[in-house]
């Protein structure tokens, strides 16, 4: 029994005898004898219920109980559940691509709001309908700014996520990209450093805010160096910081990219994910991705189309802006729907909520002694202390005591074993911040 | 249908958050603070409710409708699949837990599933190993060509140029190529529909870096003298490139790895039964021969002696990050589970039923269409209208028509070697009725061509909109409510 | 099918005036009727150099990208930014306000490379006689 096959035997041989075939094995012919598998050594199938068993199994050999405070771009935040009710409709999940734009109008709108909610938040004129996560995202933007100037040279603040940046150098490896890392001072961009990088061979200018340590800039006076010298530049952002951080828009950045998973995605064991990226009008045609366009029917009724594809590979083919033929239609749909939940004024004291938390958390573990808050610039929900230990077996201890302390900067950064990154949201409770102290005094025994 | 934002009023919100618990209110400096409040749009929770269910009621899906769109394999996705997306211990855990010292005993569980995948994977398609991180189909893509590139860099073939591929097939397959920095050489079909022998040779040259190819391919055709091919381009040290989108056809029939193939990426969202999301989020794991298992990319999924699972970051000859983490993980969960259902005989079941309902749709079609190669098909049939075009009714024309059946339309004008063509994938999950009154719909589509060409203008007359002008969209650039 | 007597053609379909040293190009009907609504031209820069029969710039429609070809080597010293706003002039008055380039030339002696307007209507002619219709074998 095979419950997603719904043709019976009595239906198999009527369907061969209008085929004229006797057998299934006739419909076969072309792949030879000799072609046949040489093993397909696979066991029987199982019954939902013993799926369903083992892989709830599976799911408890994972370990999610500890309080949450690691982050790295990550967010532990809340989903409410009209977003997870929503995109559980077939209607949605089960569609295709809209290449029928009369039978998609639901996709299309969605992302099209999606598109204009991206804009909101960031202050860009035109978004893309999603790309696959930030980090791509963000390789993605680096191409468009190659593509726009005709350069190759790419200055990069050391404040940019290092997960990103492996991503940068991987795709790289066979384009003659030159990358020039300048590390950050104080916690926040170099100016003096970067403005020394920075040339008329720099095809960009990639910056984070807040950058991977927690750390909150205004870019704009770099961005008008950059802009000097032809330069275009990215800016890499963490949505929900937007709903109180000056914009890209406002510091006059040119492409701005970002990981949507804090809009309402669960944390998922890294994805699916949401990448997103906007940018000036006049750059529209180097966008790569889905775009989804306003117009009118035939009757003249408002509705929404795949636009722009002449620069898509299904049409551009080795010409096409970029291979991307996926976007992560229900993931941009699930962010929609948090984003149209949460509004103007929501998202604003979401911001303030996490914000708050963070620099209580902050403040109460500077009293420790031998925890070293970097205090040098402000942080948005998350922050950098230096212990007086191994940060990874201060994690061990507190793993013990119920706590996931953070994320260890020595994993990604040479020199940095005694750095912990950690992150707070707007689930975290004073009373688990107060007990994340206490756990933390005793491991370092002060 | 009005925007969010046309229904938003000052002052609503569809989300209470949690009231400040801690003693700080934190002021940031004006220049770190954006002017104004981001303009989204403030709605109660039920009007949010009811405009996305709302728009969810303007999609066609495969929950509601026959969705036979050829190469994208359509199937029924089983709901049991999202509940265990939904389990606490995958949904909430995160991604840099064993990236921890010793991290990885935090998600043993997880990496199981990935790891488990991979193997089923392996056996399924004959490869050696496999990495589950590419996140779509065509980002699966843009790894094996990588994949192909450092192999070729390490071997010390420095004259590697060309990549070849059918003229069949799809546009991703050119643009990742020239992605990665290799000029595309295209093979025409012969009159079967399959890569014309005589033509490759003619065009192989040591210069060729590989061939990438869907088998079978998108003639919905199997081409016989496949593993000939292999041979052909491995005697230039070609990489074999098997683009997994058609590998409905041949599950249990054939594997990829026994016909020469060295590299292959699957689509776990049409073998595999996992949504399409509306175009997303896909899954794209690549699958690699010994020869090419040194470039994979970091981090891998091993099994230690001591039976635990670990990430391994330390190969010196990996392509590197090509994504943030370990893949889409969602999806891979979910076709996991698909798999473990289906078990070997539910994987040869899936070939063996996609491959006849596709067989009988052509028969019931093929004296009301022109038909593009006139045999046995596979998992697909491929239909030309160019005898409606005698009476000017087009391909997407019959699309529209379907439309207004609650019928979605076959893939149309693609491949681009048939002329209007129309490409029906009906999957195996699609029972033997539900084809008939497809059929039924496409031949009275045929009979009205003839009757009364012009009511196809005026069609789809059953939904919210009909005939969007694309010209206008692609004219006036309007992509955003604020500008 | 329209086709001004005093210039010069292509067989990829662009037109060429070419008045004192300065070659106007544009696309020719045929072309644009092939083409379908044009919904953007992507421009050269100016000062951009082009060798005779070099891509000289593309032109998008809904559902195409075509790039067009320099019926002459030269330098471009002006383009029509008019197409910019407005697209569809080329698809209405390819011949005169539909011009997209102006080029200044470097060799009179390639103009024996390109066809006359009796030569290009021949070809135009000889097109149609070559289309086999919508047939799909063979």
């Amino acid at each position: 029994m095979n419950p997603y096959i719904a043709n019976t035997p009595e239906d198999v041989r009527l369907m061969l005898e209008a085929v004229g075939a006797r057998a299934i094995d006739d419909l076969f012919v072309d792949i030879q004898p000799r072609q046949s598998p040489r093993s397909f050594d696979l066991p029987a199938g199982l019954s939902e219920y013993e799926v369903v068993r083992h892989i709830s199994a599976l799911s408890l050999k994972n370990m999610v109980g500890p309080v949450p405070f690691m982050g790295g771009g990550y967010y532990d935040h809340y989903v409410p559940a009209a977003c997870s009710a929503l995109i559980s409709r077939g209607e949605f999940y089960t569609a295709y691509t809209p290449y029928q734009p009369e039978c998609a109008q639901g996709t299309l709108q969605a992302l099209y709001e999606f598109q204009s909610c991206i804009c909101a938040l960031t202050g860009m004129e035109v978004a893309n309908a999603s790309l696959y996560e930030g980090g791509t995202a963000l390789y993605e933007a680096m191409m468009m700014a190659v593509r726009l100037t005709g350069r190759k040279k790419i200055v990069i603040d050391g404040g940019v996520s290092p997960i990103y940046r492996k991503i940068l150098d991987s795709y790289t490896h066979s384009l003659h990209i030159v990358f020039v890392e300048v590390p950050v001072a104080h916690g926040q961009a170099d100016r003096a450093a970067l403005v020394q990088a920075l040339d008329d061979q720099t095809a960009a200018l990639i910056l984070q805010n807040p950058n991977f340590f927690g750390t909150i800039d205004d870019h704009t006076d770099i961005i008008e160096k950059a802009h000097a010298c032809g330069a275009l530049v990215i800016e890499s952002v963490y949505p929900v910081s937007l709903g109180l951080l000056k914009t890209p828009a406002e510091m006059n950045a040119d492409i701005v990219t970002g990981e949507g998973q804090s809009l309402g995605l669960a944390l998922n064991f890294g994805g699916p994910y949401l990448g997103f990226m906007a940018t000036r009008k006049k750059f529209i045609r180097q966008l790569p991705g889905r775009i989804v366009g306003e117009t009118v029917d035939a009757q003249g009724r408002r509705c929404f189309v795949n636009t722009l594809q002449a620069r898509e590979q299904h049409i551009r083919r080795e010409k096409a802006t970029s291979n991307i033929c996926t976007n992560v239609a229900l993931c941009a749909t699930q962010a929609t729907i948090f984003m149209s939940l949460i509004g103007r004024q929501g998202l604003r004291q979401l911001a303030q909520l996490n914000l708050d938390k963070a620099e209580f958390l902050k403040s109460r573990l500077s009293a420790l002694k031998g925890v070293e808050v970097k205090r040098s610039a402000p942080t948005f929900n998350e922050f950098t202390v230096r212990l007086p230990r191994n940060a990874n077996d201060v994690i061990e201890a507190m793993m013990a005591r119920g706590f996931a302390a953070g994320f260890p900067l020595g994993r990604y950064y040479k020199g940095m074993d005694d750095y912990l990154l950690i992150a707070v949201t707007e689930k975290r409770t004073r009373d688990e911040m107060l007990a994340y102290c206490q756990a933390l005094a005793e491991v370092l025994g002060v | 249908m009005k925007l969010t934002f046309e229904q938003s009023a000052a002052g609503r919100q569809g989300v209470k958050l949690p009231a400040s618990d801690v003693p700080v209110k934190v002021v940031l400096a004006a220049k770190y603070v954006r002017a104004n409040a981001a303009p989204l749009p403030e709605m109660s929770e039920l009007d949010v409710v009811r405009h996305f269910t709302r728009l969810s009621q303007r999609n066609f899906s495969v929950d509601a409708n026959f969705y036979p769109l050829g190469s994208c394999t359509m199937k029924y996705n089983p709901k049991f699949t999202e509940k265990l997306a939904g389990l606490s211990g995958f949904a909430d855990l995160h991604p840099l837990l064993p990236q921890l010292r010793g991290g990885e005993k935090y998600a043993q569980g997880a990496l199981e599933v990935i790891y488990e995948c991979e193997r089923w994977l392996c056996e399924i398609t004959g490869m050696k190993a496999y990495t589950m991180q590419p996140l779509a189909g065509a980002h699966g893509e843009l790894t094996g060509i990588m994949l192909m590139a450092a192999y070729h860099k390490a071997k010390g073939n420095t004259n590697k140029k060309f990549i070849i591929v059918p003229d069949s097939a799809h546009g991703t397959n050119p643009a990742s190529a020239a992605v990665a920095g290799y000029s595309i050489i295209s093979v025409p079909s012969d009159k079967r529909g399959v890569m014309d022998l005589a033509k490759l040779k003619a065009v192989l040259t040591p210069e060729v870096a590989g061939l990438m190819m869907t088998c079978p391919d998108t003639h919905g055709v199997f081409n016989p003298q496949i593993d000939e091919i292999s041979r052909l381009i491995h005697s230039v040290d070609g990489i074999m490139y098997y683009d997994g989108a058609n590998l409905n056809a041949i599950l249990g029939r054939a594997r990829p790895g026994d016909l020469g193939f060295d590299v292959v990426h699957l689509n776990l969202h049409k073998t595999f039964a996992t949504p399409h999301g509306g175009g997303g989020p896909g899954s794209g794991p690549v699958g690699v021969t010994e020869k090419l298992e040194p470039f994979l990319p970091i981090s891998r999924v091993v099994k230690r002696a001591d039976g635990v699972l670990a990430l391994d970051y330390n190969h010196a000859d990996s392509i590197g990050y090509i994504a943030s983490f370990y893949g889409a993980f969602g999806i891979i969960l979910r076709a996991y589970a698909y798999m473990l259902i289906l078990g070997r005989e539910g994987l040869k079941q899936t070939a063996d039923h996609a491959v006849l309902n596709a067989n009988y749709l052509l028969h019931k079609l093929k004296g009301h269409y022109q038909v593009a190669f006139d045999r046995v098909c596979m998992h697909e049939c491929l239909f030309s209208a160019s005898k409606q075009l005698e009476r000017g009714v087009h391909a997407i024309d019959i699309a529209k028509f379907l439309i207004d059946r609650n019928i979605h339309p076959p893939t149309v004008y693609f491949p681009l070697t048939v002329k209007e063509a129309i490409m029906v994938e009906p999957t195996e999950t699609e029972s033997r009725e539900t084809l008939d009154e497809f059929a039924a719909a496409m031949i009275e589509a045929a009979e009205l061509a003839q009757k009364d060409p012009e009511v196809f203008h005026f069609l789809p007359r059953t939904m919210p909109i009909s005939r969007p002008d694309e010209t206008k969209a692609a004219r006036e650039v309007k992509v955003n409510f604020f500008a | 099918m329209e086709i001004i007597e005093r210039f010069l053609y292509t067989k990829e379909h662009e037109w060429v005036n070419i008045e004192d040293n300065i070659g106007t190009v544009g696309i020719t009907e045929y072309a644009q009727s092939a083409l379908g609504d044009i919904t953007y031209v992507e421009l050269p820069g100016v000062d951009k150099e082009v060798e005779q029969f070099e891509q000289l710039l593309s032109v998008e429609s809904v559902k195409s990208a075509s790039d067009i070809f320099s019926p002459i080597s030269g330098r471009v010293i002006e383009v029509n930014e008019d197409l910019a706003d407005d697209p569809s002039i080329l698809n209405r008055y390819c011949y005169d306000k539909g011009w997209i380039v102006k080029i200044e030339m470097v060799d009179e002696d390639e103009t024996s490379n390109l066809l006359t307007a009796d030569e290009y209507r021949n070809y135009l002619a000889s097109l149609d006689r070559n289309d086999t219709g919508d047939s799909v074998e063979d």
